[in-house]
């Protein structure tokens, strides 16, 4: 069994508890205008240009996005990292794109992963089957669970789907007890005014458990360099990044709605 | 920080460099005399040593709890002619150089022109080393395939163990004594030999006992004409500490510092070695004294702290003696390397953190000097806390403390033969060397450069910056058809080399030992005086010599590269990269990007790359581990630079890892500059395929953005990242906490980062200081988290 993965990062340090690796898998059904990994939307391996610096001159060179694994070889790869995992409490994260687009693969590197003793994360859209939430529940100690507007019309203005079950599908997990972190992007005109805020409390507060944390991530417009490279178009082009401290009065606000909340991941 | 501590830590940022002629006349004074001609080699030294403390000027700064200064005044440094000669030109580069100059006033220049140089002019040690050197030696040397250590210094680079604190002068006096009594002058053919150096200790001790005596007599003096009450009574306890100590062992916090203080600067005082004297094991000597104290009530923290923060002040007032000869201009080294050594554990084994560790890495934040430096020895016995502590310190971005593996410095210490109990009180000095604590002296004779060895064997041997066949001609590359031909005339190279050095080591031991023993030296390191042996002449209880292995990572990608290009991937020929290389790569843009961009990369956690550096690290294990030296002790290994990568760059052309010519190669275990892009945990992963324990330690350095440190998160994955690390046994880790963009910022506006302190490689510097070979290269290192 194979999957595309279009980057492995070790010492990630903002994607779950501890010092992780973070498996990104290629292909993703939404469409956010904000996307920052752009090259993660389409399931195919990709080029692209890349420029490189030889003796302070540019050079432009054709680059492969994405590229096949086998289950073992990911395996292999995250275990190289198992002894800082244990002395951070860190673990394993699969992200993407959306990971559970290449769902058996997920499902089987995520058994392989707790046969190995490591702490899992899934980080998802949401936009699932609830079968195949379902199914990787049991392999999962932590799903990092984007949540991207509160209302149905303006997440699909945004990204291109409903917001429905994807509700649906996080009631249905926190409704399990397991842990999860929901991760809402901050991004500017979209959902960054206070009213925005009292709309995701709202929609938080219906769900029947608390998530063990919201981390609030503030909109950056460093990926603007890849949507040239791929050639896409940057809906979010002159748009630039929110600073942190802008953040902090939603922090409070959440904080005080009796939510535990983290600015970044 | 209190008003006291305010002013004298001020005073010591402020004062100038400056050369003294004190010693140096004070030495050559007395090896004029008549009374010197008469005496044996050991006496000789030893009363040269005594007409020092006799006639050196007192020097007592206002509100100084330690008192004794190296020369007559702060930052004035003496210069040691009977090791080398500073000349006029090399006094004027330092009087003018743009970065750490050495003043000197014109009484100084005409003191080294009338009577220093004239007098020391071929007799001099460094002449007696050179003139000794075969034509390899000095080719190889010339050609920077290694440095000598002893040319410009003494051999020292070692660390007062536990027993000065239970014993003082008198006590060695005695125990002299006792040695001498038993002397077998009909079975022993050394017995006059050992008397002498007995004698010649006895008389080093006695005149430090006379030079703190001479301290209390100008104290007392003091206290007479002060009329402030509570400043007269400290002057006078200050007075009375002195005639205690050093002549007895120390029964208070307050002395056993000031005990320290006077035997540190009898060590540098009597010669200059490598690296400067240090206290190692500081909180475990001092606990019990500060425990007793603060229990009968004598002591409070507070007091302790200041006692503390005045003797941090004393070690920042000696910059190093500078260097003379062609590294007067470029190295500018200030510091020197006192290493204080906290953490780690108890010679019983167990976890040996305790009050102290904590008050002294507090002093270490609060002080923020360059000098002395600082590390934690981190054992799998100690608690998260003290590795979180020493995290938040480094994340304040000056540097320190480095964080040494006690876990792996006791089995490196093991694996030499040494015993379980003096492993577990040793540590490390200088910049990450490891050694036995009060009992070993380990001399480091030079940086070895590797990737100069790879350039000799790219061509048949043959230097072409010195226009001379330096090395043997293990034939022409072009010819080589496997990596592992390649590999073999790699190895012939070093191995050549590094008889060359060794055989050039045995015979500057040899010169040591017969014409600059230092009896003082001897009288605190084990075993010198039950075997009537001078430190220099293996009278220690273990005895090592190393070579330091530098550009381990560039010579590593380099012979990757060829590896993945030239023999398995036919991507281009030996002749095409010889040629590119020899163009600086200029018009070969394409085999310098596959150099670059497209190689397996030490740092990286790639096998294919840490399989090379394997067969670096075992044909240079190989190659020195064992061979002996003249002190009945053997070569080892070790993996640091300084800023020799700085030099070694320099003297090599373009290199197969995509080095351009002249440019630094890489420093410690450290992946090359940019090379490393998977994280540190990679670089973790890569640098533990070295087998550190069979190693006397290694230097690996670690750059991350202020920006990471934004929580307490941050720094438990740090700590994290340093514990998996020396659970695979590596040896050393330090960090540097800038942003390149901040160092860029501070060299174009120096004026604008005047304090700013960077870690070099097992040292901290002023950004400023550094060379712009040296700001660069620290600017191109690989910043985790961008």
């Amino acid at each position: 069994m194979k999957a595309v993965i279009f980057n492995i990062k070790r010492f990630a340090v903002h994607d779950g508890p501890g010092v992780r690796t973070t498996i990104f898998f290629k292909g993703c059904p939404l469409n956010c205008k904000w996307c920052h990994n752009p090259e993660s939307k389409n399931i195919d391996i990709e080029k692209t240009d890349k420029y490189y610096k030889i003796r302070d001159i540019e050079t432009i060179k054709t680059k492969q996005i994405g590229k096949f694994y086998q289950v073992k070889e990911l395996v292999n790869e995250v275990k190289k990292d198992i002894v800082i995992m244990e002395e951070s409490a860190g673990g394993v994260t699969f992200s993407g794109g959306e990971p559970l687009m290449q769902f058996d693969f997920l499902k089987e590197i995520l058994i392989q992963m707790k046969e190995t003793g490591l702490h899992t994360a899934v980080d998802t859209s949401g936009y699932v089957s609830e079968k195949k939430i379902n199914e990787i529940i049991p392999y999962t100690d932590l799903f990092l669970y984007d949540l991207k507007h509160y209302n149905n019309e303006k997440h699909i203005e945004n990204t291109g789907v409903s917001l429905l079950p994807i509700l649906k599908n996080l009631k249905y997990i926190l409704n399990l007890k397991k842990n999860v972190w929901i991760r809402i992007p901050i991004i500017p005109e979209i959902n960054n005014s206070e009213e925005d805020i009292y709309g995701f409390i709202k929609t938080l507060d219906k769900l029947p458990e608390k998530p063990e944390q919201i981390n609030l991530l503030p909109y950056h417009n460093i990926a603007d360099n890849k949507f040239k490279r791929l050639k896409i178009e940057n809906k979010m082009k002159n748009i630039p990044g929110l600073d942190k401290k802008t953040i902090i009065p939603f922090k409070l606000m959440l904080e005080q709605a009796g939510f535990k909340v983290k600015i970044g991941g | 920080m209190n008003n006291r501590i305010k002013k004298l830590r001020e005073e010591s940022l402020k004062a100038v460099n400056r050369i003294s002629s004190e010693r140096a006349l004070l030495v050559t004074e007395f090896y004029k005399s008549n009374e010197s001609q008469q005496l044996s080699i050991p006496m000789k030294r030893a009363k040269a040593f005594e007409y020092i403390l006799k006639h050196k000027q007192i020097c007592y700064n206002e509100g100084e709890l330690i008192v004794g200064e190296r020369g007559p005044e702060p930052k004035a440094t003496p210069t040691y002619p009977e090791i080398n000669i500073h000349s006029i030109k090399d006094l004027e580069i330092l009087n003018s150089r743009k970065k750490v100059s050495f003043k000197s006033d014109e009484k100084t220049f005409k003191d080294f022109k009338n009577i220093i140089i004239p007098f020391w002019k071929g007799k001099s040690n460094r002449e007696k080393v050179m003139n000794n050197m075969s034509a390899e030696w000095l080719n190889a040397y010339d050609a920077g395939v290694f440095t000598e250590f002893q040319e410009q210094r003494a051999p020292g680079h070692t660390v007062a163990g536990n027993k000065i604190y239970q014993k003082g002068m008198l006590d060695f006096i005695n125990e002299i004594n006792e040695s001498i009594k038993n002397l077998d002058f009909i079975n022993d053919s050394q017995a006059f030999d050992k008397r002498e150096q007995l004698s010649a200790m006895k008389v080093s001790a006695y005149a430090l006992i006379m030079w703190a005596e001479r301290y209390a007599i100008y104290l007392e003096s003091l206290a007479i004409k002060e009329n402030d009450i509570s400043r007269k009574s400290e002057l006078e306890n200050l007075a009375g500490i002195c005639r205690k100590v050093p002549a007895n062992a120390p029964e208070t916090f307050h002395e056993a510092i000031q005990h320290y203080w006077f035997i540190h600067l009898g060590v540098v005082t009597e010669l200059n070695p490598w690296d400067s004297f240090n206290p190692g094991r500081l909180d475990q000597h001092l606990y019990p004294f500060y425990k007793k104290e603060t229990e009968n009530g004598s002591l409070t923290k507070e007091k302790a702290v200041e006692l503390l923060q005045s003797f941090w002040i004393k070690f920042n007032n000696h910059p190093a003696p500078p260097k003379v000869g062609i590294t007067a201009l470029e190295s500018n080294t200030y510091t020197d390397f006192s290493l204080i050594n906290v953490g780690g554990i108890k010679e019983d084994g167990s976890d040996a953190s305790n009050e102290m560790t904590y008050i002294i890495l507090d002093v270490i934040e609060e002080m923020r000097l360059l000098q002395p430096s600082s590390m934690v020895q981190l054992s799998k016995k100690n608690p998260n806390k003290l590795i979180d502590r020493a995290v938040k310190i480094i994340k304040t971005g000056y540097g320190q403390p480095s964080i040494f593996n006690t876990d792996a410095i006791i089995q490196e210490l093991l694996f030499q033969g040494k015993d379980i109990i003096d492993a577990r009180n040793g540590g490390a000095s200088g910049c990450i060397e490891t050694g036995a604590f009060g009992k070993e002296a380990y001399f480091l004779t030079g940086y070895f450069n590797f990737s100069k060895i790879l350039e000799l064997t790219l061509n048949n041997g043959f230097d072409h910056r010195t226009n001379k066949q330096v090395g043997l001609k293990t034939g022409n590359a072009n010819n080589f058809t496997s990596y592992d031909e390649l590999l073999a005339a790699y190895k012939k190279q070093l191995e050549y080399f590094i008889d060359i050095k060794i055989k050039g080591n045995n015979v500057i031991e040899r010169i040591f030992s017969n014409n600059l023993p230092v009896p003082f030296l001897s009288l605190i390191i084990d075993d010198c005086i039950t075997n009537g042996k001078d430190y220099n002449s293996g009278g220690a209880k273990y005895n090592t010599s190393y070579i330091q292995g530098v550009g381990t990572g560039t010579v590593t990608d380099g012979l990757s590269a060829i590896k993945h290009h030239i023999f398995e991937q036919n991507n281009f020929s030996m002749k095409e990269l010889l040629t590119a290389l020899s163009k600086d790569f200029i018009g070969y843009d394409d085999i310098h990007f596959k150099l670059i961009y497209e190689s397996p990369k030490y740092g990286n956690d790639d096998d294919r790359a840490d399989a090379v550096l394997d067969d670096v690290f075992r044909i240079f294990y190989n190659a020195v581990n064992g061979k002996p030296n003249t002190r009945r002790g053997v070569h080892r290994i070790n993996l640091l630079p300084t800023t020799s990568h700085i030099y070694f760059g320099m003297v090599c052309g373009a290199l197969p890892d995509g080095k351009k010519a002249g440019k630094p190669v890489s420093e410690g275990i450290s992946p090359v500059q940019g090379a490393d892009k998977n994280g540190p945990s990679a670089v973790i992963r890569s640098a533990s395929k070295i087998d550190h324990l069979r190693t006397g330690g290694t230097l690996l350095n670690q750059k991350f953005t202020p920006d990471f440190f934004e929580d307490d998160e941050a720094i438990k994955k740090v700590s994290a990242l340093v514990r998996a690390y020396f659970r695979a046994d590596g040896h050393h880790i330090q960090f540097n906490v800038v942003s390149a963009d901040t160092l860029r910022k501070a060299k174009k506006n120096p004026e604008q980062y005047r304090d700013l302190i960077v870690r070099v490689a097992g040292y901290s510097d002023y950004f400023n200081d550094l060379s712009e070979e040296l700001q660069d290269e620290i600017i191109g290192r690989t910043e985790q988290f961008k």
